[in-house]
């Protein structure tokens, strides 16, 4: 049973979310609660407030115009793997989250915010070239994706600043999405691949390859990127730009170094070989 | 806090901390016990409810987010005490063993079989995979699921 008895600021608009993030710059931001019920329930948290944002109801929902969609940080990975105008792979990417459990509560910007390396999601706004819309009662900023993601589990979210939604661009090329984990359901990433290639005359004329669960923060492998570039995509090419790839995965109760590295590099050959 | 919301159809008002899980108010203030703790971390599903006709774990949702809800347990899934057909259906297959499970994998199947009443093996397995049974007592479920409907199952 869990005692928690930390007040709850529950605001029912966004511009009392971002009033009330001024004042308690500190509570626990509570969306889905897969995430946060977890660490109460452990003891990981203590918390002396919470800012519970489930009724704004301005932040929920997916929609599409100009070619842009915006995803509202409490959309859940059922609106997402539901939602036919977004790419395939972020859609699978969406079905890998947990169970239908977890898929139906847990929100986007959950795991966006709590910037877990392993978060499943994460890759993938990488490889979409993917911004985040920060406000405050200051104002509203966009990050990109890239640089969101500071150090283990920091943000750039300022102390008053809420994530609100994610900004996805319309984007070239094919999209691929591969989790390892121990289990397809239910199970903490191992190695998260996000990947995009787009072609021209017969070579790689673009490329994103992102990796979640190998390094502290989720990141793009540039050099794997830079060795694409430019080349027909050839079984030698292939094998030089994952040659290319540098991580430096660490030894966990989840998986081993040794584990992660091989891994990483064998999804991506068979996700390049696959294209 | 008082909090109202209802649970199998019927109003409930109940004063709890607002960061109490509902797993913990349906078993204890509400007596509604057919909802079980497993790992009490959302892996298991054996707390799993309907909110909103939507499954999720219970062990995982505060109170203060089911305020206005409709909430519906495994005790909801009966008709005046008489079986639903997904609840027949676990009878005939023997799809219940040790029994922690049940009520977990009931509700979550309950929510498959209202979008999709005919589902495929792996579309029941896709669907209930964030339900463990310990007695590892898939198969016969998987037969209790994909044949519940029209009675088709192959016990």
């Amino acid at each position: 049973m869990l005692s928690c008895t930390a007040p709850v600021h529950q605001p029912r608009s966004l511009a009392e979310a971002l009033a009330q993030r001024a004042v308690h710059p500190f509570a626990t931001v509570l969306a889905g609660g897969t995430d946060v019920m977890v660490y109460l329930e452990g003891g990981a948290l203590k918390p002396t407030a919470f800012l519970d944002l489930w009724r704004v109801d301005e932040l929920r929902g997916i929609s599409t115009s100009g070619g842009v969609t915006r995803i509202g940080a409490l959309a859940t990975w059922t609106d997402v793997a539901s939602y036919a105008a977004l790419p395939a792979a972020l859609r699978d990417c969406a079905r890998t989250v947990g169970a239908a459990q977890i898929q139906n509560r847990g929100t986007v910007g959950g795991n966006i915010v709590n910037a877990s390396p392993a978060g499943d999601s994460l890759p993938m706004w990488l490889v979409l070239d993917a911004s985040f819309e920060l406000r405050s009662w200051r104002g509203t900023r966009k990050v990109p994706a890239a640089e969101f993601w500071l150090a283990y589990k920091r943000t750039a979210l300022a102390p008053d600043e809420l994530l609100t939604a994610v900004i996805v661009p319309t984007v070239t090329g094919e999209v691929r999405y591969r989790k390892v984990g121990t289990r397809l359901a239910q199970a903490i990433s191992k190695v998260v691949l996000g990947l995009r290639v787009s072609f021209a005359e017969g070579r790689v004329s673009e490329a994103r390859v992102a990796y979640g669960s190998v390094g502290p923060v989720p990141a793009r492998a540039s050099a794997v990127e830079g060795r694409l570039v430019g080349h027909p995509l050839t079984e030698a090419n292939i094998d030089a730009a994952v040659a290319a790839l540098d991580i430096h995965p660490l030894d966990d109760i989840r998986s081993t170094a040794d584990y992660r590295n091989e891994v990483a590099r064998r999804v991506l050959r068979a996700e390049l070989i696959a294209l | 806090m008082p909090f109202q919301f209802s649970v199998n159809g019927r109003a409930r008002s109940v004063d709890a901390p607002p960061m109490a899980r509902l797993l913990d108010v349906l078993r204890e203030d509400l007596r509604f016990t057919g909802s079980k703790e497993g790992c009490g971390e959302g892996e298991c599903g054996a707390c799993t409810v309907l909110i909103d006709g939507l499954a999720v774990n219970s062990c995982l949702v505060p109170v203060i987010q089911v305020q206005g809800a409709e909430v519906v347990t495994v005790e909801g899934l009966a008709d005046d005490g008489r079986l639903s057909a997904l609840q027949e259906a676990f009878v005939r297959c023997g799809a219940a063993q040790c029994g922690i499970c049940t009520p977990g994998f009931l509700v979550t199947a309950h929510a498959l079989l209202q979008k999709n009443p005919h589902p495929t093996r792996d579309e029941a397995r896709d669907a209930l995979s964030g339900n463990l049974c310990r007695c590892t007592g898939y198969q016969k479920i998987i037969d209790a699921v994909t044949g519940a409907i029209v009675g088709e199952d192959r016990c």
